[in-house]
């Protein structure tokens, strides 16, 4: 009887596959040829001459430096003008971090550990060569997540390197090194509280823009490293949640623990 | 009814490269069993799409919106930095679904042993039928 | 008074601001709990306030999110239709969560990570209400995303093989569908120019009374229904329903399939009415489509849902099923998204209760899920067999109940269009037969007096919280199936507002 289920299920899921296959071959073939339609009756690539250059992104470039204190406009755009996306997406990484927290946190999945000493003892070319190399890309996320507002970069650049630097560190010199000063506690705390500073300091900006009350955050003068009001705290915000959410998915797969 | 393409696929020969590497994309989602290779064809999927939506805001001639000079009057143009800011929102979003992905791949491999959704589905099946009839 | 419109800003901020306390307070597991309930009661009392505002004032209102208004910066919008919605959709969270807490500590064998669990409900709360107040496109895709990753997160939670793979199905579809919203969003914004509901609107109107770009028109319209589409589980794309659902926790089925999938289809409605334009999507003859998956969906679901074994898988299928009413109401149009909207609350109402009771009963019949052990197990859990059955006749359609009202919608909105007529009544008469065949004969299964199975008592005993959610549940779809007249004033109501 089970045998006979089987069998049959066995010949059902065959036809299945055939047929889903065939189907999936012809929409593909649909979707890309409509798409490469559509592509030939849209506007011009490269000019100016479309729907897209309008007074919404005149605005932005022309009025955005003194409206938001940004010399860099995207920055501006995507923190001051349309923050609430952005305020969004911070909470993307965040629902990414928790739902890799469910599936990996002290599970039987995580990837059993590495022995670390193998690296640290033996590797001396990888270990100096490390010592050197580490500094200047915390330095550059450093710069990068400071100047956001000024050049090109910003909390999500930035955040990623600082993130890759601390993943390298803990590469090369094992875990341990990396746990003393960022403990699990820690990554917590600073996701916790960026997260936090995040969503009280927008809403602060959303509440008054949206009665038409006073602001005490001004744009300042543009060009200086203190300015664009909001935009370098976010960024600090926005950077610190990045390179923790990075460095514990790194830690989640490779350990199953932050 | 035949198709017939408008006059601006060859000038718009970016958008149309997108759309071909979102097609790949699309069709590794669908084709490919193993789990690796179909969350290798979503990043390809959404880089198209990043690759379209980038290409979008390009203007000939114009500047990355970045004023170097604050003091002075603008004398530049710009690009669009629409696009720019919503390929960054999106790149976010891709890299926070590859992630969960991919700690879905592991947890998956882990119990089974494949990353053959197919294989895995069927051994499904049949433990569960082990438990009905036991 | 104007003080109310800032309520659905409090609301959405308010839940992403929980979602973060919650996580801080990882080691008293018994505080996420509660942060989450208050968190729930708080939203749904100021969407419930919104609501009266807006019916009072007759208007609805837009609020800026930060200093630049319409086409330059972010912005909410509320009117009566979003707002009741949302009370109505935090009331079945709330009521989701409380009456399967019992199988949210039983599934989720480890306790340290229940906080993570109402993390994902703040931010499923968070996301459902900014998909219903958005009025920027884009807005509308980042939370989205939250919300597949959530529902994903909700779905997996619960150890073992099956949820894994369920969810990587899950994923797999959501993404596909993610994806073809996203292309169909920029290609919008590249022949508008907008990212805004009402700037778009009126792109959209001159460019279809002056026919320019009529062919990318028509594909990001297609695209944006098509994303959704696949999201919410439209006909050809509904295989990872029975299986998500079915391997789940129960609260997490409730979720997904009450609200969730609500939430995208609500996200469609806002863009036929408030992005398109109603008169510009029926002249492109997407809704067509949509009638004829909706159709096909509502038979092959019935279908399916007669011939599983399973009773979760059952109640699965059925939603498939359901989903391709109210497609079908959306492809009627006019009193036809009436009554998709009401049968959405309908189905919000029904589904989860249906997914709680069955869940009872298959904890009564010794955890398993055939029909032939669950005969009888009604007279072991009272309630649950109560629940379920008022759950079964309202999706069969018994007058008395909320189905019946939603049917009598979707026959009225039938006429009126000559050819439509004859295929939406007669599904709507196969499909009531099928329903009642599978559904009824479940009733009876579990009311079956069986000598053999009343020994079965299940492992965990009904707890306090379910027979008062049963009760809530119960309630709610016969009041509203006996005096559904003010719900659907406030659907033509909140309608005409959007």
């Amino acid at each position: 009887m089970i045998h006979k289920t089987n069998r049959l299920s066995a010949a059902y899921r065959k036809l299945f596959r055939k047929t889903y296959l065939a189907l999936s071959i012809v929409l593909c073939l649909v979707i890309s040829v409509i798409l490469l339609w559509t592509v030939s009756y849209l506007p011009p690539y490269g000019s100016t001459d479309t729907p897209t250059y309008n007074d919404v992104s005149g605005r932005y470039v022309n009025s955005g430096m003194t409206e938001t204190g940004a010399t860099n406009i995207v920055a501006g755009m995507i923190l001051d003008y349309r923050a609430f996306d952005t305020l969004g997406e911070s909470f993307v990484l965040f629902t990414a971090l928790c739902s890799c927290l469910i599936i990996m946190y002290g599970s039987e999945f995580a990837i059993p550990p590495r022995p670390d000493k193998y690296l640290t003892e033996k590797d001396n070319i990888l270990k100096y060569t490390m010592f050197v190399v580490i500094p200047m890309i915390m330095l550059f996320g450093i710069y990068i997540l400071l100047n956001g507002h000024l050049s090109p970069g910003g909390g999500f650049s930035g955040g990623a390197i600082l993130g890759a630097g601390l993943v390298l560190m803990s590469l090369t010199f094992g875990h341990d090194v990396v746990a003393k000063f960022l403990t699990p506690k820690r990554i917590r705390v600073i996701s916790c509280c960026a997260l936090g500073f995040y969503c009280l300091a927008k809403s602060y900006s959303f509440f008054t823009g949206a009665n038409h009350l006073h602001s005490i955050i001004s744009p300042g003068t543009p060009g200086n490293i203190i300015s664009a009001g909001l935009i370098l705290p976010l960024d600090i915000a926005v950077g610190c949640i990045v390179a923790c959410t990075m460095y514990s998915f790194y830690c989640l797969f490779e350990r199953g623990d932050i | 009814m035949a198709l017939r393409f408008g006059e601006n696929l060859a000038i718009n020969y970016e958008e149309a490269v997108a759309i071909i590497l979102f097609a790949i994309g699309f069709c590794m989602l669908l084709f490919h069993n193993n789990l690796l290779r179909k969350i290798i064809g979503l990043n390809i999927m959404d880089t198209g799409v990043y690759l379209f939506l980038a290409s979008m805001g390009y203007i000939e001639g114009h500047k990355a919106p970045i004023i170097t000079d604050p003091g002075t009057t603008i004398t530049e143009t710009f690009i669009n930095p629409i696009p720019s800011g919503l390929v960054l929102t999106g790149i976010v979003v891709s890299v926070s679904v590859t992630a969960l992905m991919l700690a879905l791949a592991v947890r998956l491999y882990k119990r089974y042993h494949t990353l053959d959704l197919d294989e895995i589905y069927e051994i499904i099946e049949e433990d569960e039928e082990n438990d009905i009839h036991n | 008074m104007t003080f109310i419109t800032n309520f659905p800003f409090f609301s959405i901020v308010g839940s992403l601001f929980f979602a973060v306390l919650i996580f801080a307070t990882q080691s008293k597991p018994r505080a996420g709990r509660i942060l989450a309930y208050t968190l729930i009661v708080i939203t749904m009392c100021l969407s419930a306030t919104t609501a009266w505002y807006t019916w009072y004032t007759g208007e609805s209102f837009t609020y800026i999110m930060g200093h630049y208004p319409a086409p330059w910066g972010n912005e909410i919008r509320a009117g009566v239709l979003e707002s009741l919605l949302a009370t109505c959709f935090g009331g079945i969270l709330l009521l989701s969560i409380v009456g399967g807490r019992k199988f949210i500590i039983h599934h989720l064998e480890d306790a340290s990570k229940h906080y993570l669990y109402y993390i994902m409900i703040a931010l499923i709360n968070a996301a459902m209400l900014a998909l219903l107040y958005t009025n920027d496109l884009f807005t509308a895709y980042v939370f989205v995303e939250i919300t597949t990753l959530a529902s994903c997160a909700i779905l997996m939670i619960r150890p073992g093989g099956r949820p894994a793979a369920a969810a990587t199905r899950y994923m797999i579809f959501s993404l596909m569908g993610s994806g073809l919203f996203l292309i169909g969003i920029i290609l919008m914004y590249d022949i508008t120019g907008h990212l805004l509901m009402v700037n778009i609107w009126e792109a959209v109107q001159n460019l279809s009374a002056n026919g320019y770009y009529r062919g990318p028109l028509l594909v990001a319209i297609c695209l944006m229904t098509g994303g959704l589409g696949i999201k919410s589980g439209l006909f050809p794309f509904h295989y990872w329903m029975p299986d998500t659902y079915g391997a789940a926790t129960p609260s997490s089925s409730c979720i997904l399939s009450g609200i969730i999938s609500k939430t995208y289809i609500f996200v469609l409605i806002k863009i036929i009415y408030r992005v398109v334009g109603v008169d510009v999507y029926y002249s492109t003859g997407a809704h067509n489509l949509m009638f004829l998956l909706g159709i096909i969906g509502m038979i092959v679901g019935s279908v399916a849902a007669i011939r599983s074994q399973k009773l979760n898988r059952m109640i699965a299928n059925s939603s498939a099923a359901q989903i391709g009413y109210i497609y079908m109401g959306i492809g009627l149009g006019d009193i036809g998204i009436v009554a998709a909207v009401f049968h959405m609350l309908c189905h919000a109402i029904t589904k989860p209760a249906l997914f709680l009771s069955g869940a009872e009963i298959i904890d009564a019949s010794g955890d398993k899920q055939d029909f032939y052990s669950i005969r009888g197990a009604a007279y072991s859990r009272k309630m649950a067999g109560l629940l379920f059955t008022v759950g079964a006749l309202s999706m069969t359609g018994v007058p008395l109940f909320m189905g019946f009202i939603s049917k009598i919608l979707f026959a009225q909105a039938t006429i009126g269009h000559p050819y439509k007529i004859l295929f939406a009544v007669t599904a709507l008469a196969v499909s009531t037969v099928l329903n009642a065949m599978y559904f009824l004969r479940t009733v009876i299964n579990l009311w079956a007096p069986d000598v053999h199975h009343q020994a079965h008592q299940g492992s965990l005993m009904s707890r306090f919280s379910f027979k008062a959610t049963a009760i809530a549940f119960i309630v709610l779809n016969i009041s509203l199936g006996i005096s559904a007249q003010p719900i659907i004033d406030l659907i033509l109501k909140g309608l005409a507002m959007l």
